[in-house]
């Protein structure tokens, strides 16, 4: 294997090639999902990073071995430059994944989209009943839209994944969601238990299902996985909350994956924000190669030198890499800790107890995510 | 309701527009790159793929195989038979 010929600036274990880059390229959408994946402190469209530089940040990840770029936000459609990032990916040999709301888009635009070389469009689903949805992404007629974008890509050869963000006030529809992602010739689909960091950590009394109506969901998916073979892939992972194992968060720190914001921070995990003694760094500044292999973010948690007991002398610490950095530090202070979700973790009672309780209480209202509400 | 395509000598498996098979020069290596995955490619998996054109049926591409590798029709036949079943499982191969 041909590695990147630099050592870590800590003697940390030399960093492999990414595979992956998540270029969420605008903070700003339409939808105010109160479990938004962004940070809570949103940039403006004036702080975005220009078309020239986005371009050359998936030149370098090309160089450095990455094989697909998720284009993602807030709502990547918004940016009108969206076409040209496409079509300069394909040429690049990278595969390019479009994550939208599909609200925004009209059947020219997806065609010159397709045009341009794009083969898969990810659509989330709020909800698939129609007043949900638009309760849930606080905006008004989404789920019709939505149907309307899947048939168009539907038309123009496209593959699709329904992304299904699910928690307590949309778990029992997962047969439903089953049911939509068919009707609309969806090729996959990506049952999302929803990630308490950022806004959904904001808004987990609101969205935590319990552990009851968590087993009954998996039910419905283990039994779809079964009947659907060969009509619909489906992929889903344990949430969190009532995991007995951590989940192997990006397939261990730096070591595939990296995200860089709208204004060109470049993250090992899109939520690594949350951990406030990380300090990124940014394309503008620096060589994206040097960002991967010496960046002192990316250096935090390389490898398993930062482990502590349990994970230390765990024979899983090579399988899950101690879970999930952004929780553990969400949930006990200590980014380096063992993340709460394992067994083996001094906080994983009280974690569960956490759940079993804000799941057992009515669901608060939610706080919609929304750019200004916590000032950047 | 689609039902499960099940593979059988007469089908004539193809890629679809969303698998590409790409040479991945920095780790020297094939992969075919799909919706959200990354699959590393033997020489067996690419030599087949190659040959999933929409043309051939799987009886023609396993003759194909056999004459190129030297190998038993027979076993090649059922060899590709259940990788291109398992292929179109996972929805990366269409029949």
């Amino acid at each position: 294997m041909n590695e990147i010929k630099k050592n870590g600036a800590n003697g940390t274990p030399r960093a492999l090639p990414p595979t992956g880059m998540l270029a969420e390229i605008t903070h700003r959408c339409p939808l105010q999902c109160p479990y938004c994946s962004n940070p809570l402190q949103l940039h403006k469209a004036a702080d975005e990073l220009d078309t020239k530089t986005w371009l050359s940040v998936f030149d370098q990840a090309a160089d450095l071995g990455v094989l697909q770029v998720h284009l993602s936000g807030g709502e990547p459609t918004l940016r009108d430059d969206l076409e040209d990032m496409v079509a300069h990916l394909t040429a690049l040999g990278i595969y390019a994944n479009l994550i939208t709301a599909g609200v925004t888009l009209d059947r020219d635009r997806l065609a010159r989209l397709a045009d341009a070389g794009l083969a898969h469009v990810q659509l989330s689903f709020q909800s698939v009943d129609a007043d949900r949805a638009d309760r849930i992404g606080n905006a008004k007629n989404l789920l019709a839209k939505k149907l309307e974008t899947a048939a168009w890509a539907r038309e123009l050869g496209l593959a699709i994944t329904l992304n299904a963000p699910i928690h307590r006030q949309n778990i029992d529809e997962i047969g439903a969601y089953f049911d939509t992602a068919v009707e609309i010739g969806a090729e996959r689909i990506e049952v999302a238990h929803v990630q308490y960091y950022g806004w959904a950590l904001k808004n987990r009394a609101a969205l935590m299902p319990s552990a009851e109506q968590t087993a009954r969901a998996q039910e419905v998916v283990d039994d779809a996985r079964e009947r659907l073979t060969g009509i619909l892939n489906i992929d889903c992972v344990v949430p969190d909350y009532y995991a007995k194992y951590p989940k192997p968060c990006m397939c261990g720190w730096g070591r595939e994956f990296m995200a860089v914001t709208p204004v060109g921070l470049v993250l090992p995990c899109h939520s690594a924000q949350t951990i406030p003694t990380l300090v990124f760094d940014n394309v503008k500044d620096r060589p994206l190669a040097e960002i991967w292999t010496a960046g002192a973010a990316f250096e935090a948690f390389r490898g398993s030198d930062w482990m502590q007991e349990p994970c230390r002398s765990c024979a899983r610490k090579e399988i899950d890499f101690g879970g999930c950095r952004c929780q553990a530090y969400a949930l006990t202070a200590d980014a380096a800790a063992t993340d709460p979700a394992c067994t083996l973790s001094p906080h994983h009672a009280a974690m569960r107890t956490l759940a079993d309780g804000e799941s057992a209480d009515p669901p608060a209202d939610f706080t919609y995510r929304r750019i200004g509400l916590y000032p950047a | 309701m689609r039902q499960r395509p099940i593979a059988t000598p007469a089908s004539k498996p193809n890629l679809p527009r969303h698998v590409r098979l790409h040479h991945d020069s920095v780790r020297d290596r094939w992969v075919a790159l799909a919706p959200e995955r990354v699959v590393e490619l033997d020489e067996r998996s690419l030599a087949v793929l190659r040959l999933c054109d929409g043309s051939r049926t799987i009886q023609a591409l396993a003759s194909e195989l056999a004459n190129a590798y030297d190998a038993p029709e027979e076993v090649i036949a059922e060899d590709v038979l259940a990788f291109v079943q398992e292929w179109s499982d996972k929805m990366l191969v269409r029949l």
